[in-house]
């Protein structure tokens, strides 16, 4: 049984403090997600922060000022118009909490996420991937790998496209090291 | 024999070991490499038990590995108490464990030599905010003198392997390592002198209108007593790591978060295989993601909260790569005979008894514990300064202004010492008071104002944040009291 089910009162959900995770529940109701047109035009930025932290390198490192924070500690929001789905905000986040997730393909999601572990991935790599919670919800093929800023890598990993709002991240096999 | 305990790939660092250093332990010669502490290098090669407790004769390790806990005290050279956490190695060093007490040594030559030193500014500890109030006072052309207890620069930051949050102004989105590098060079480029390695003793009133404060310098062929006189002194001494009570707390493989973080992120040593660590703040979460980059499996992080306390942002790192997180749970005991072996966790009910029934045991080598920081400023009390009791922050502090002054004309203090927060508000708090201290001395008055304005801008946006109201309202009932202190 996994922590977050635990001893509370039967069909009481847990706050996503009681949790350490943002379920995809919640974050549908803080954060005013693309629409479905828009997600299958191309990639889009999710950012998956809602609590106000004292933080903008997102806003400095968007080309098309498609993100904007009316002040340091107001939320990020996305001009999902202007938002070309570069990538290049993922690596500047310090909370590593910006996904791009582009359906524009017919079969698969192809979804960038911030990797900073080893093995370093290399392209055709293949991993588990994990949805917010760390529960494996299928396998990805890595078909994209850019060493980001300050360490920080970007990695394309293509999943089933029902998985596109879920995989947020992914385990390499100690084995495909290159 | 490949010792597995050094890191050799990592994602985000790249360690660059000096050069080999051999010295002796209790008659076995071990290997370090230059610029690494002794306690690190002890560890390296397998040495857990730095001594005994005094009561009961336990095997104790180190704790908190930044030279403020005195847990890895030991004989070096024949001179003993050396925090070994903060003396490097040397070449031919002696090192032995000095048993529950140390003894002073039959004769001991004290023969030091004397150097005085004049300067406008003293900054007691090279972190952020010492950083920053050097660097602000240095541009506005006051001398300045930074001293600091470690080999390294900039205090903690170096530690930091994380992307810091704020904005350009507090280096956001560069990671602390990077930042102390940035500042170290900034203060440099400003006329600063920075004296490392050199240890604060204590304040010695003032002559000639001038503070004199009294330090020493460890150097490769002995120690050097300085004399310094200063104008204004600024203390900048930071935090030390808070401990917890639980039997078995005092076993090796118990540490501090921050001193974990010192092994594996400075000096590259992985400090354990598997881990639990207690208290889910943001050092607990942010540390706990370090362990998993130096490969070391992270069991569970727990916290006696029903909530984590740290940002969701954190706690989401590791949640995703599969770590999981008990919030209202404590450890009721950790296990082992010479060093830890496992732990047992234990829900609590929303009165924080344990409940029965719900243990769960972990096989683990290393324990963190990360419940909170303490203001480290006997400094300041020890130079006269008053304290008071601050509610919001749960602390005597020192009472001080909004210029961060304290009841003491010309002794300021910034960062930490004054109050826990975080490192963009040391790095504010040190400009603020270089800035202060520079208009007290006739400096350029619209360059003084240019960093008054920006910085109080920053404080009162970093401020608005939920997490830091309450240090706002902490910090507004220090500066309260110092008008009551002065008008009195």
């Amino acid at each position: 049984m996994s922590p977050e089910m635990g001893r509370g009162k039967a069909g009481m959900k847990k706050e996503p403090r009681e949790i350490g995770y943002l379920p995809f529940e919640v974050i549908k109701k803080k954060i005013t997600l693309p629409s479905k047109e828009r997600m299958e035009k191309g990639g889009v930025a999710i950012i998956e922060c809602v609590e106000g932290i004292p933080c903008d390198p997102c806003v400095e490192s968007c080309n098309s000022e498609a993100i904007i924070k009316e002040g340091l500690t107001s939320l990020p929001r996305v001009d999902y118009e202007k938002c070309t789905g570069c990538a290049l905000c993922v690596d500047s986040c310090p909370g590593l909490a910006i996904f791009i997730v582009d359906c524009s393909r017919e079969d698969k999601a192809l979804v960038y996420i911030p990797y900073e572990m080893l093995p370093a991935p290399q392209k055709g790599d293949r991993g588990d991937v994990l949805d917010r919670a760390g529960k494996k919800i299928g396998s990805a093929e890595v078909t994209k790998v850019r060493k980001g800023k300050r360490g920080t890598t970007v990695l394309g990993i293509l999943v089933e496209k029902d998985l596109a709002m879920d995989a947020r991240a992914i385990k390499i096999p100690e084995s495909s090291n290159g | 024999m490949k010792n597995d305990l050094r890191i050799e790939n990592h994602p985000i660092l790249d360690f660059k070991r000096g050069k080999k250093i051999t010295f002796q332990f209790e008659g076995k010669q071990v290997e370090g490499y230059e610029n690494e502490s002794i306690a690190a290098a002890l560890f390296a090669s397998g040495v857990k038990v730095f001594s005994h407790s005094k009561r009961f004769n336990n095997p104790t390790g180190w704790f908190c590995g930044i030279g403020k806990c005195c847990s890895c005290l030991m004989r070096v050279d024949g001179i003993p108490n050396v925090r070994t956490c903060v003396v490097p190695v040397r070449e031919g060093m002696q090192v032995e464990r000095q048993g529950q007490r140390a003894t002073l040594p039959s004769h001991a030559e004290i023969d030091v030599e004397r150097e005085e030193i004049d300067v406008q500014v003293l900054i007691i500890g090279g972190g952020p905010a010492g950083l920053g109030a050097g660097i602000t006072a240095g541009q506005l052309g006051l001398s300045t003198v930074i001293i600091d207890e470690n080999h390294n620069y900039g205090g903690q930051l170096i530690k930091q392997t994380h992307k810091f949050f704020g904005s350009k102004e507090e280096y956001a989105g560069l990671r602390g390592f990077e930042i102390s590098d940035i500042m170290y060079g900034e203060f440099m480029e400003a006329g600063g002198v920075y004296l490392n390695e050199t240890s604060a003793v204590g304040y010695y009133g003032k002559k000639n209108n001038k503070h004199i404060y009294i330090a020493y310098q460890r150097r490769e062929d002995g120690y050097t007593l300085l004399e310094i006189s200063a104008k204004y002194i600024v203390v900048t001494t930071g935090a030390f790591e808070n401990y917890l009570s639980f039997p078995g707390n005092y076993l090796p493989g118990v540490y501090g978060a921050g001193g974990v973080q010192t092994l594996m992120n400075v000096y590259g040593i992985r400090p354990g295989k598997k881990a639990l660590i207690v208290g889910a703040g943001n050092i607990g979460l942010i540390v706990g993601y370090q362990l998993l980059q130096a490969g070391v499996e992270v069991k569970a992080l727990i916290d006696a909260l029903p909530k984590i306390g740290g940002y969701l942002v954190h706690a989401s790192k590791l949640k995703r790569l599969g770590v999981p997180i008990y919030t209202s749970h404590t450890i009721k005991n950790a296990r082992g005979k010479e060093s830890v072996e496992g732990a047992t966790i234990v829900e609590l009910d929303k009165n924080m008894n344990p409940v029965k029934g719900t243990e769960k045991d972990f096989e683990v080598d290393l324990i963190l514990i990360a419940v909170g920081l303490s203001a480290s400023n006997k400094i300041l009390s020890q130079i006269g300064c008053k304290n008071t009791y601050v509610k919001e922050m749960g602390a005597w502090l020192p009472i001080h202004n909004e210029y961060m002054e304290t009841t003491i004309e010309g002794i300021y203090l910034a960062g930490d010492a004054g109050g826990i927060a975080e490192a963009s508000t040391a790095m504010l708090e040190g400009k603020l008071a270089g800035a202060a201290i520079a208009e007290k001395e006739g400096c350029d008055r619209d360059k003084i104002e240019t960093v008054k304005k920006t910085v109080f801008g920053e404080l009162s946006q970093i401020r608005e944040s939920e997490f830091l109201r309450t240090i706002e309202k902490g910090k507004k009932r220090c500066h309260r009291k110092w008008e009551e202190v002065k008008q009195a």
